[in-house]
């Protein structure tokens, strides 16, 4: 400490101090600084948002802007994040016919899986928002089926019906049945809230909860669902019950009473 | 009568076994002068008078399987959790109701086809009691000696409805906990008592524990145990009155023209009965009803669209969908008028058809008996009124269903609402208008085949070169039959002045009564029968026209 301090007055110590400062922040720096590969990785990804933005100047710009930006055909775009695109165009509602209507309903998908991918990776780039989830995310693995369940009748029967058949909404809008959609698709639909829907976030909604309400889906309105009791009916519920007891139920009865009101007994001889 | 039979001795030795059971039972209830008495009625033949049959087969039905049901259901609010078969309801916290209901349908053998033969036998029940109804409001069948037992029938049907209710609230489920949230919305509405009501009915505050035990002892006991005695009731009235039959040859209204009751009345019925049972029981095992599993368990903070009620419901479902959403807020109280009017309106719709009958009476005037049917199309009036009521009915029951006919027809809800509330009020009348102007052209077309026969399709050309249809005169049995109707006079407000020249008052009931007859018999309402001169007169020339 001695030599040190002996030597503090030395003409080079600003010199010797300087260097040790520089040293000092320049390490530092490149022990923090992000790494430089993924500058270097960065070439397929560019690529792709590349490819993204071809596809969308083509199909989706007119109404979007060119930017993503939107315009009084459709809304911005900066920030829904992947998940978004991946829902809409996956679940053929983007490209949209028209931009009048109530709501823009599911259709045949237009785009391969590839190029939605290109096109969300692009709308991604345009601003932070929820990415495209994960099978471990959605899948069934760990799900609570009876928790998703009580959490479909909590949040989403209301407009949904207690099986995912679909609801009105006012003025011709309409919660849509929930039927053969894929369970990345009703993920994302959560997620982002598309059209009329709320959107349910982690914080409102955690992942495991999203994937206990799809795995009651699929265990409710799935392909391999059993139906006990015979024919579900729409599984609309009283009204279309009512329907069938009154059509197939009183009008069998009435069909029958006229065949053996028709097969008298000959006996009018006297 | 048979004490003496007994003591001659037999020569024979003792009667057959039969003879003797029938002897031994006769000397102690009187059973052969009673079904001498009643084993040859005679009941006409009609697709139409079976309707009842279907009601009182498909009760017997429900009153067979809801007590199959009752042995396994638990009507009690305690808290379980659940446990069973059904996987997407596992661990799920539920009243014993429900978890009850669940285990009928799961785990009972049998439970599943019971439950839903009972409950697609309640709704063809009440569906065969609504078309029963009309098809005795629409022939006329109401009318004199058989106006107790309409009203007989009509409480029936509303009975009917809320064993209904009641029944299909005990599972405690999602769907039907909304119902009866709605019934308790529909209490509390009432000015004043609305939340007394409330409370003594539910035991405090909704949904509370003691619903579903309540409503059980109404569903199982009290509604089904009155509609038994009514229906008893009113099949006596249908024996003592004896049966009503369309008119014809050889049918007065003295006389019943059929087929006795025993043997081919007893055959035809029990088989009825037997296919009643099997149409139900098909219907049971092919299609679903009621899903509970699919719905969850009852919780007051969770709701799904498409919540409607049974069909015998569904018009007060359509009444408050329709209603606007009013309501009065003065000096810190509110009242619902979104929700009371409906539920004035409720009874109201019931109560119009049920009291017709003596409406039609005092108009007519007519203190006479009827037992011959009247067709549809020769009480224009009346038949109008019956299908405007029905417009009316189904009107609130499109309302009722407001959302399916959205997302069905891919229409507006708002629209769908509008067009009901419109139809509420411009239905009905443009029914009333349409019905009686058809029933009119169809008498015209009676009288015109009267006078002038059937055509025949044939065309005839005379030696001038004139082309003519051949009309075939009908028979005399069918001529009958098309003037058998009575037609009345517009009644008419007597002499104002009496004979010592004294002004009489003439009351406003009278005058209403004059004003509604000529507008049910006036010549606007009714198209004069042909008479015997204007048929001889027409017959008795050459040629046609």
């Amino acid at each position: 400490m001695k030599k040190l301090s002996a030597r503090r007055r030395h003409p080079l110590a600003a010199v010797v101090v300087l260097l040790l400062a520089l040293a000092a922040t320049g390490g530092l720096y490149a022990a923090f600084a992000p790494a430089g590969k993924a500058q270097a990785d960065d070439s397929a990804q560019s690529l792709t948002i590349k490819e993204g933005k071809k596809l969308y100047e083509v199909g989706c710009a007119s109404c979007h802007g060119t930017g993503g930006q939107g315009s009084s055909d459709g809304p911005s775009l900066v920030g829904v994040g992947a998940a978004a695109v991946d829902f809409q165009v996956g679940t053929g509602r983007m490209p949209a016919a028209t931009s009048q209507g109530a709501q823009v309903p599911r259709k045949k998908v237009v785009y391969n899986q590839t190029q939605i991918d290109q096109l969300a990776t692009y709308i991604a780039s345009l601003g932070a928002g929820p990415n495209v989830p994960t099978k471990e995310q959605y899948g069934p693995g760990g799900a609570d089926i009876a928790k998703g369940g009580e959490l479909f009748r909590t949040n989403c029967a209301q407009c949904h019906n207690f099986t995912g058949k679909g609801g009105a909404l006012t003025k011709g809008k309409f919660a849509p049945s929930l039927e053969g959609v894929a369970p990345k698709h009703i993920y994302e639909a959560m997620q982002t809230g598309p059209q009329n829907m709320p959107s349910f976030p982690d914080t409102t909604l955690s992942s495991k909860n999203k994937k206990d309400i799809i795995a009651y889906l699929n265990a409710v309105n799935g392909d391999k669902t059993e139906n006990p009791g015979g024919l579900e009916l729409g599984g609309l519920g009283p009204v279309s019950e009512g329907l069938f007891a009154w059509i197939f139920g009183l009008g069998a009865l009435i069909t029958v009473a006229v065949w053996v009101a028709a097969r008298t007994a000959k006996a009018k001889k006297s | 009568m048979s004490t003496a039979a007994n003591e001659t001795p037999r020569s024979r030795g003792k009667a057959p076994a039969g003879e003797r059971i029938a002897d031994w039972a006769d000397g102690r209830l009187g059973i052969y002068s009673l079904a001498k008495a009643n084993m040859r009625k005679i009941f006409p033949d009609h697709w139409s008078f079976m309707l009842g049959e279907v009601c009182m087969y498909s009760f017997i039905i429900i009153i067979l399987t809801g007590v199959y049901l009752t042995l396994f259901f638990h009507p009690s609010m305690n808290e379980v959790q659940y446990h069973g078969s059904y996987v997407p309801l596992q661990g799920q916290l539920m009243s014993e109701a429900f978890n009850s209901t669940l285990h009928i349908s799961f785990d009972v053998r049998g439970g599943l086809l019971m439950r839903q033969i009972h409950h697609w036998a309640a709704l063809i029940f009440l569906a065969g009691m609504f078309a029963h109804m009309m098809r005795v409001f629409f022939t006329g069948a109401f009318r004199k000696p058989r106006e107790v037992n309409w009203l007989f029938g009509f409480l029936l049907f509303v009975l009917g409805m809320f064993t209904g209710f009641t029944g299909y609230s005990l599972p405690d489920d999602l769907l039907s906990g909304t119902g009866v949230r709605f019934m308790e919305g529909a209490i509390l509405s009432v000015p004043i008592v609305g939340t007394y009501l409330s409370f003594f009915l539910f035991g405090g505050e909704f949904p509370g524990h003691d619903f579903v035990a309540r409503f059980y002892s109404i569903h199982i006991l009290l509604l089904p145990g009155i509609m038994l005695g009514l229906m008893v009731g009113h099949l006596i009235l249908v024996f003592y009155h004896k049966h009503t039959q369309f008119a014809g040859p050889g049918k007065t209204e003295k006389n019943v023209v059929g087929m006795p009751l025993l043997p081919v009345y007893m055959a035809k019925a029990g088989g009825f009965f037997f296919l009643v049972f099997g149409v139900i029981a098909a219907i049971a095992a092919v299609a679903q009803i009621n899903p509970i599993w699919a719905m969850g368990p009852y919780r007051p903070d969770q709701v799904s669209t498409g919540a409607q009620p049974d069909w015998y419901m569904g018009f007060s479902e359509g009444l408050i969908r329709f209603m606007p959403g009013w309501e009065i807020n003065l000096w810190g109280h509110t009242l619902v008028l979104g929700v009371f009017i409906p539920l004035v309106i409720f009874p109201l719709v019931l109560v119009a058809i049920a009291v017709y009958p003596f409406i039609e009476s005092w108009v007519t005037g007519d203190k006479s008996e009827h037992h011959i049917l009247d067709r549809p199309r020769n009480a224009p009036t009346r038949t109008g009124l019956g299908v405007a009521w029905m417009t009316l009915y189904l009107t609130l029951l499109v309302g009722g269903g407001n959302d399916l006919w959205a997302t069905h027809f891919h229409l507006s809800i708002n629209a769908v609402t509008w067009f009901v509330r419109i139809a509420f009020f411009v239905g009905p009348v443009l029914a009333f208008i349409v019905t009686k102007r058809i029933c009119l052209g169809l008498q015209r077309r009676d009288r015109e085949k009267v006078l002038h026969g059937r055509e025949t399709g044939i065309i005839k050309r005379l030696p001038h070169g004139e082309f003519i249809e051949v009309h075939e005169p009908l028979s005399q049995e069918q001529l009958h039959t098309l003037t058998a109707h009575h037609q009345y006079e517009p009644a008419e407000i007597g002499p104002v002045v009496d004979e010592n020249g004294v002004e009489r008052k003439v009351g406003t009931s009278e005058k209403l009564r004059a004003k509604l007859s000529s507008a049910y018999y006036s010549e606007d309402s009714q198209i004069p029968k042909p008479t015997v001169d204007e048929y001889k007169e027409i017959t008795s020339g050459h040629g046609h026209h």
